[in-house]
């Protein structure tokens, strides 16, 4: 006897919790698996899961086995020119019996490396593990105008679809009883009366008294029937109200120094800083927006492609960046509908009269409105102006705006944890 | 011969063929008295072959890490494409448990249905291991039990605290058996009622064991020592007789395990119990099932319900199923179990059907015997060591050219010591049989002494098989079963009476503070 089953529409995720508890088990090994990849990405591919090697002797589950040595005898298929007492030499050395020794281990000293894959989704938990957007305070609530509908209990009002059935049948036999009861209580009376009436002895009756009972119960009965089973004034309805929510888009400016002085190796290390980070707020956010702007003596918006491989020359004045920033936000992105994010990378370069204008320009009219400013000096020599200007800028906002310095490539995740790091005080 | 047409031609196939070829399938096997359970065959897709393969096949059972790194290996090997999924996957349970992937051609699926279905079914159902150690009805309630308790106990004691004994426990499962003595059959209903029974009882027998009090003996003792003038010891070693089920005496003995830590010990050990016999017949449960296959794919040609399309699709498979590499391949792994298997039950055939001169003077028992019989008779009585024993023919030893080499390592050079001739037939066959005999497979280690009247250590006796030493996963293995003992643990390799190695976790002091 035997019978088919289609399990094929039944879950497919049965390892999913052991598979879990693995990545747990051995969460330092994959951090710092991901932060080499991190660190070795090519820059587009962070949107990728990533595969990890993890040591086999660290994973390794062990059994009592035979190590190599002694004296043992493999039998093998396939000779070809060997005869009874013939002598070889061992191979590559050592005691070890090469051929199968029965069912060898398994997973166990053969393989150096235990590798798996990590999807998108893991790699990223990884990546932005105990990391957090300082600030994240969402917009005050005042101000916006965003709105969703929520459950908000229940309502004598409401359209016929959002009827809720239960209440409305417990407000119905609520009401039936205490309409009811009254009535009840006035039809058994009379009932007794009746009878009360009617056991005296037949000299006794007074046929008009029963006469009028009878009418009275009657009468009772038929306002018993007529309770309504159901009344419009039972029904109820759930109730939705709209409630303004707190933004869920972001708009993040990658601000970005394209003078003469930054090499491509410069604008590689800023690429992957604004990627993490636009990874990062993806994360965040429900929608994230990116504007691309780059300056040298003028600021410019442009595309993505355009931001990091066209090659300009000149001098540089960073206000014009954050000039340019501060109209786009006036313009698109008002303060109470978006969140909004600068990352602004440089080589330190400025004109040097411009950077207090900066800092001008940033603690009057930008600060107020950002979520959050970082700056990334990417720079193996000493600091100018412009550093020291935002140091000032910092020490008025010291919640929202942070900046650090990048020597080279392998910098950038370290200095990006801890720029975000999960803050103790919060 | 009616040639009738086939039930269906290509590729693809749907529920109402495989219901005809199931159906077919199924009478073909009478005719050849396959006993089997009912089949209860599932159609899966390769992501949930891939859950299946990383819990053993099994479908449910306790959550730990080991089955999720199990899970990635075997995706990882997949989706780089070094694996195909293994088409079949059985288990022993009643009703008998298949799995067909959903990708897999009408061949695939026609022939996975008679390797599984009825080749593995009928093993696990006639095979005597299988009958004396596995009770195929009451497995998947177990299992069931087994999940429900561990994730209870997850929840009141935490998931580390779980993971670690499992973890100590799975490094002793292959020393869970008892091996030769039949075990009580396990059943889910019966051990969840007695489950919480056992733990009360189990804990006071624990604590009646350690008590300090001595117990009330005789007080004039057989022999007056000196050394021991209250005759402390005089009553031996505890266990009086060495124990081979280390599990078993962990789960008894272990002085401070808590009951539910016993119970765990208990669904490891009888778990561990449950895969013993698939361990030990992995060449006759393989070769049963391809010989079976071949057999009732060839008859549903002959009787023309698959077509030359699909018959040559099989035999291509199939023979790359039964491939045996030689020894010097780049491709070598072994010995193939279902090429040994398959060659050795074709050869039963043959010798019974069309015997030598030769096969009369080798087996005259099966020779011109009716091989049907034959065939039944060796799977039914038979382990992998003892099948080879009894049935490896001078035939199958020259078809597969087999010798042996001998590797001492008191010996400069290796030597070989047998080849297919009329001289090393026999020590050939005494070899492989050895090969696969679990007691040689695995090192010997047995309980020698618990110290329960002195510092409570634990000393295990390894004894060495051709001077074969353990290797150095010992240390991890004994530090697992001294968090599971709870006191000095100590293993001695022992070459007769000498003792050869000691090995003992915790570490000496001194070691440890190199180490």
């Amino acid at each position: 006897m035997s019978y088919f089953i289609d399990r094929r529409l039944n879950d497919r995720h049965k390892s999913e919790v052991n598979r879990q508890r693995f990545l747990d088990r051995y969460r330092t090994h994959i951090k710092r698996s991901v932060e080499e990849a991190v660190n070795k990405r090519s820059i587009t591919d962070m949107e990728r899961g990533e595969k990890v090697s993890i040591p086999a002797r660290d994973i390794s589950e062990p059994v009592f086995q035979h190590g190599p040595g002694g004296k043992r005898t493999v039998v093998s298929p396939g000779n070809k020119e060997f005869v009874e007492g013939d002598r070889l030499r061992r191979p590559g050395g050592g005691g070890g019996g090469g051929a199968g020794e029965g069912s060898a281990s398994n997973q166990g000293e053969g393989m150096d490396e235990f590798a798996f894959s990590l999807t998108r989704e893991e790699f990223l938990d990884f990546v932005f593990d105990g990391l957090e957007l300082p600030h994240l305070e969402r917009k005050a609530l005042l101000d916006l105008e965003e709105v969703r509908p929520v459950r908000a209990g229940i309502a004598r009002e409401g359209v016929p679809a959002r009827i809720n059935i239960v209440r409305s049948m417990r407000e119905a036999q609520a009401r039936r009883i205490a309409m009811r009861a009254p009535i009840k209580r006035a039809l058994r009376e009379a009932t007794e009366a009746l009878e009360a009436e009617e056991r005296k002895d037949p000299v006794l009756r007074n046929p008009a008294r029963i006469a009028e009972l009878k009418a009275e119960i009657e009468r009772l009965e038929k306002r018993l029937d007529a309770v309504p089973f159901i009344d419009t004034y039972d029904l109820r309805y759930n109730n939705l109200i709209n409630q303004p929510q707190p933004s869920n888009k972001a708009v993040m400016f990658c601000v970005m120094d394209v003078s003469g002085s930054m090499t491509q190796s410069h604008k590689d290390i800023a690429k992957r800083f604004f990627l993490l980070l636009y990874l990062f707020l993806e994360r965040n956010y429900e929608k994230v927006e990116l504007v691309f702007v780059r300056h040298h003596t003028a600021a410019k918006e442009v595309d993505e492609e355009e931001f990091f491989y066209s090659r300009e020359t000149g001098g540089t004045i960073v206000s014009s960046a954050l000039t340019l920033v501060d109209e786009i936000i006036r313009d698109r992105y008002p303060a109470h509908q978006w969140n909004l994010y600068v990352a602004q990378a440089s080589d330190g370069d400025n004109w040097d009269d411009d950077s207090t204008t900066c800092r001008e320009l940033l603690v009057k009219s930008l600060m107020p409105r950002l979520q959050y400013f970082t700056y990334v000096e990417i720079t193996p020599h000493a600091h100018q102006a412009l550093w020291e200007e935002y140091e000032s800028v910092q020490a008025e906002f010291p919640q929202r705006f942070a900046m650090r310095q990048i020597v080279e490539a392998g910098d950038i995740y370290p200095v990006f944890r801890e720029l975000f790091r999960r803050r103790a005080e919060h | 011969m009616t040639r009738r047409k086939p039930i269906a031609t290509g590729s693809d196939w749907n529920f109402e063929t495989l219901t005809a070829y199931e159906r077919e399938i199924a009478r073909l096997a009478d005719e050849y008295r396959l006993d089997t359970y009912p089949n209860q065959i599932e159609i899966i897709t390769s992501e949930q072959m891939m859950d299946a393969y990383a819990s053993v096949g099994m479908p449910i059972g306790y959550h730990h890490w080991s089955f999720g790194k199990q899970f990635l290996a075997v995706e990882q090997a997949y989706r780089r494409g070094q694996m195909g999924l293994a088409y079949e996957l059985v288990i022993n349970s009643d009703p008998c448990i298949a799995y067909l992937m959903e990708e897999n051609t009408l061949m695939m699926q026609v022939l996975v249905m008679a390797h599984a279905c009825y080749g593995h079914n009928s093993f696990f159902k006639g095979n005597y291991l299988f009958r004396t150690w596995t009770d195929a009805s009451a497995i998947v309630d177990y299992l069931v039990f087994a999940r429900r308790y561990v994730s209870e106990c997850e929840e009141r004691h935490g998931v580390a605290a779980v993971e670690q004994l499992l973890d100590a426990c799975h490094a002793l499962q292959n020393y869970g058996v008892d091996r030769y003595k039949r075990p009580s059959p396990i059943s889910a209903e019966e051990e969840a009622r007695r489950q919480a029974e056992r733990a009360e009882y189990l804990q006071s027998q624990v604590n009646l064991l350690w008590s300090t009090i001595p117990e009330h003996r005789p007080a004039h003792g057989p022999e007056h020592d000196e050394e021991d003038p209250l005759g402390l010891h005089q009553y031996g070693r505890y266990p009086a007789e060495p124990q081979e089920n280390l599990l078993y005496f962990i789960e008894k003995n272990a002085p401070l395990l808590e009951p539910w830590q016993r119970e765990i010990v208990r669904i490891v050990r009888k778990l561990a119990q449950y895969f013993y016999p698939q361990r030990q017949t992995q060449v006759m449960n393989e070769g049963w099932a391809t010989f079976w296959h071949y057999t009732l794919m060839n008859r549903l040609y002959d009787e023309g319900l698959v077509d030359e399309g699909v018959i040559l699709e099989f035999l291509q498979s199939h023979t790359a199923v039964v491939s045996q590499q030689s020894f010097d391949s780049p491709y070598f792994n072994g010995i193939n179990p279902y090429a040994l298997g398959f060659a050795m039950y074709s050869d039963i055939k043959r010798i019974c059907q069309e015997p030598t001169a030769e096969d009369r003077e080798w087996f005259p028992d099966i020779a011109g015997s009716d091989w049907l019989e034959t065939l039944h008779f060796a799977m039914r009585n038979f382990k992998d060591e003892s099948f080879i024993q009894q049935f490896l023919s001078p035939k199958v030893i020259r078809d597969l050219k087999l010798f042996t080499l001998v590797d001492d390592d008191q010996d400069e050079m290796l030597t070989i010591e047998a080849i297919h001739n009329e001289r090393g037939y026999r020590r050939i066959r005494e070899a492989l049989s050895t090969q696969y005999a679990l007691s040689v497979r695995e090192p010997n280690i047995q309980v020698w002494e618990a110290d329960i009247r002195g510092d409570r250590s634990l000393t295990l006796h390894h004894v060495q098989d051709r001077r074969r030493p353990l290797a150095k996963s010992v240390y991890p293995v004994l530090r697992h079963l001294h968090q599971l003992w709870g006191f000095p643990v100590k293993l001695l390799s022992m070459e007769g009476e000498e003792v050869v190695r000691r090995y003992q976790w915790p570490l000496p002091a001194d070691l440890e503070g190199r180490g």
